[in-house]
């Protein structure tokens, strides 16, 4: 079977005037299988953001290569990708006066058949993309009426309206709460399981990452620095090494690792080790 | 999570009763205002004769009208194409300005936003001047080509040319992002506008035929100016139309609308470039009209809402209507500028609108 996504050797730069090249990815090889969930961790700035613009084709390569659903990008039109591919990006701004329904219909723009209105194919798509999303009762409300938590629902009925194959996440938790938190991944974790999703996230929360995710890549230098099961990849020297900081870990009762810095404990903090900015 | 599910039927169409009734609303209040347009002036005309006149010369409906020669003239001669005029210029204006509003996710965006009107209005300037300077041209001056004024062809270039030439500057990798086009748009508009200050500065008696261009004026539409300019403003707005849905996308922002499908590099280039039509044309025949093109569309967005499906016929029809009553106004007054109508106008009930409104009347609030 081949891989839902299939990325080596990717290298991704940014121009900034009257600074050196700065470069974000440098030779990334990275393997998604049909049905991961994979959280993607790192320092601000190790690329994970980069990384999920460059597998969702908005992004200008260097070198290397990326490839979805065995067929290299380049080869995809943007219709045809954004069929099987929907993002959730980390800042989107939605524009007033749309009820939320609707707003959930724009996500069905790429299977769009008919040139004015909706299908009854698109009409139910949207309903299943709602109640996938716990945003049923969202419907009629207006986007400037939701809260964060709603809106992120909201979001993600959007996305799910695409009917994609793998679902590309963006820090989805920002700036919600705890409990927002949890149920935002754990209908992402459902989804996984009842539609088949394969899904990549962008997390900041170790052990939110851990209690949700069955696989973990942890980006440094530019690269993979870490991918497996969360028990493999979140130890006290991985983090130490990828994020600077020094934790410690404890167990829950249940037995799963938690981990927790250590008070004043950053051990290494050169700006330009952390944000990856590399000369040249 | 919440329990508890909304039990009605989730998806409901564009609501065509509403939509019925907006355009419904419009199409009268356009019908209207060509009845009031052609009644009013210094000859007064009851408008079932200005409909009897209509409908019997322009669609063969019914008998001869019974009103005298004169009558006639007047409501087929003089004031049929300055009313027509009037509303193709509206209705170019008020597309362009919700498509740019549109493209730009920005609220005070209007048809002239990315140099179109210093474009025009530099090309009508050269156009006004070129025959004192070159006195071999005045003789031509009067119809350049099929029968169009220099000045008209002028001003239409020098928008199309002026919006390309600002196109190619922002344009970079196949992106053409929104602020580098705004701000290649000013920084274009200011230079051409040098020039048409360097040219009324230089223009000696032409200065008031100049500053009567710049100001907007709809006394001098022919029915040629309407026989060019109301196809590519009709077209351009059919072309718009059956785009809505990457206006609609467009509304999320870039990033989203490329994941969403939309090629979006490509898409805006088409919309900015049928949008400049529009605003060329309308300029081409009527000068630089101010305010129409930004209010409209931004008054209409707050009353039916941001989906362009209803949203640009809506602002056609009040774009069209609003500017018939606008020069109305100006033929009225004496004689004064339709621009200053529309801005007298318009600023304050704008004002107002801002103050009532409760939601945020910008496509988006950022």
């Amino acid at each position: 079977m081949t891989a839902v996504v299939e990325i080596s050797g990717l290298e991704v730069s940014y121009e900034a005037d009257a600074l050196p090249r700065r470069v974000v990815l440098r030779g990334l090889d990275l393997t998604v299988e049909a049905g991961d969930f994979m959280a993607l961790l790192g320092p601000n700035g190790s690329g994970k953001t980069t990384l999920l613009r460059a597998i969702a084709g908005t992004l200008r390569r260097d070198a290397g290569s990326v490839a979805l659903f065995g067929r290299d990008l380049d080869a995809w039109s943007r219709v045809a990708l954004a069929r099987r591919v929907a993002v959730l990006p980390q800042s989107l701004v939605l524009p007033d006066g749309f009820r939320v329904s609707e707003l959930v219909e724009m996500g069905r723009a790429p299977h769009a058949t008919r040139w004015f209105g909706s299908s009854a194919e698109d009409a139910e798509a949207v309903e299943r993309a709602l109640a996938d999303a716990d945003a049923l009762d969202l419907a009629e409300r207006h986007a400037d009426e939701l809260s964060g938590g709603e809106r992120q629902r909201v979001l993600v009925a959007m996305a799910l309206a695409q009917q994609p194959e793998l679902l590309l996440l963006d820090e989805p938790t920002l700036h919600l709460d705890i409990a927002h938190q949890a149920s935002l991944l754990a209908t992402v974790g459902r989804l996984r399981a009842r539609r088949g999703l394969t899904v990549i996230a962008v997390l900041h929360d170790l052990n939110l990452a851990a209690a949700y995710a069955p696989r973990i890549a942890v980006l440094g230098a530019g690269r993979v620095a870490a991918d497996g099961e969360p028990e493999a990849v979140l130890r006290p020297d991985l983090v130490r090494e990828a994020f600077g900081v020094a934790v410690d870990e404890a167990r829950t009762a249940d037995g799963r690792r938690f981990l927790v810095p250590h008070a004043g404990s950053v051990v290494r903090n050169e700006p330009s080790a952390r944000d990856g900015r590399i000369t040249g | 999570m919440r329990a508890g599910v909304a039990p009605r039927p989730l998806v409901r169409g564009p609501a065509l009763t509403r939509a019925a009734l907006v355009l419904g609303a419009g199409g009268a209040l356009l019908l209207a205002a060509l009845v009031v347009g052609i009644g009013l002036g210094s000859v007064s005309i009851a408008p079932d004769d200005v409909l009897r006149v209509l409908g019997h010369r322009l669609l063969g409906i019914g008998a001869p009208s019974g009103v005298s020669d004169a009558v006639e003239t007047i409501v087929i001669d003089l004031r049929l194409p300055r009313v027509l005029g009037a509303m193709v210029v509206g209705a170019g204006l008020a597309c362009a300005g919700t498509v740019f509003q549109a493209i730009l996710r920005n609220p005070m965006a209007d048809p002239y936003i990315i140099g179109t009107a210093a474009g025009a209005s530099l090309g009508a300037t050269i156009g006004i001047v070129l025959p004192l300077i070159v006195p071999a041209l005045a003789i031509g001056a009067g119809s350049a080509w099929l029968g169009l004024g220099v000045v008209q062809l002028l001003a239409f270039g020098g928008g199309v040319g002026t919006v390309l030439i600002v196109i190619a500057i922002a344009r970079s990798g196949g992106r053409l992002p929104s602020v580098t086009l705004l701000l290649t748009g000013y920084a274009v508009s200011s230079l051409l506008a040098a020039g048409v200050a360097l040219l009324m500065f230089a223009s000696g008696r032409a200065l008031a035929a100049i500053f009567s261009w710049l100001m907007g004026s709809l006394a001098a539409v022919s029915w040629i100016d309407l026989a060019i300019a109301a196809p590519v403003v009709l077209g351009v707005f059919v072309a718009l139309f059956a785009r809505w849905r990457s206006l609609n996308l467009l509304l999320l922002g870039d990033g989203p609308a490329a994941h969403l499908g939309l090629d979006v590099g490509r898409e805006k280039l088409r919309l900015t470039m049928l949008a400049t039509l529009a605003t060329s044309a309308a300029v081409a025949i009527s000068g630089t009209i101010g305010f129409v093109g930004l209010v409209v569309p931004h008054l209409l967005r707050l009353a039916v809402g941001p989906d362009h499906r209803l949203l640009l016929p809506a602002s056609v029809l009040l774009g069209a209507a609003l500017l018939v009553m606008a020069d109305l106004g100006a033929r009225l007054a004496g004689g004064i500028p339709v621009g200053v109508v529309t801005a007298v106008v318009g600023a304050p009930f704008f004002l107002w609108l801002l103050r009532r409104s409760r939601r945020v009347s910008a496509p988006n609030s950022a």
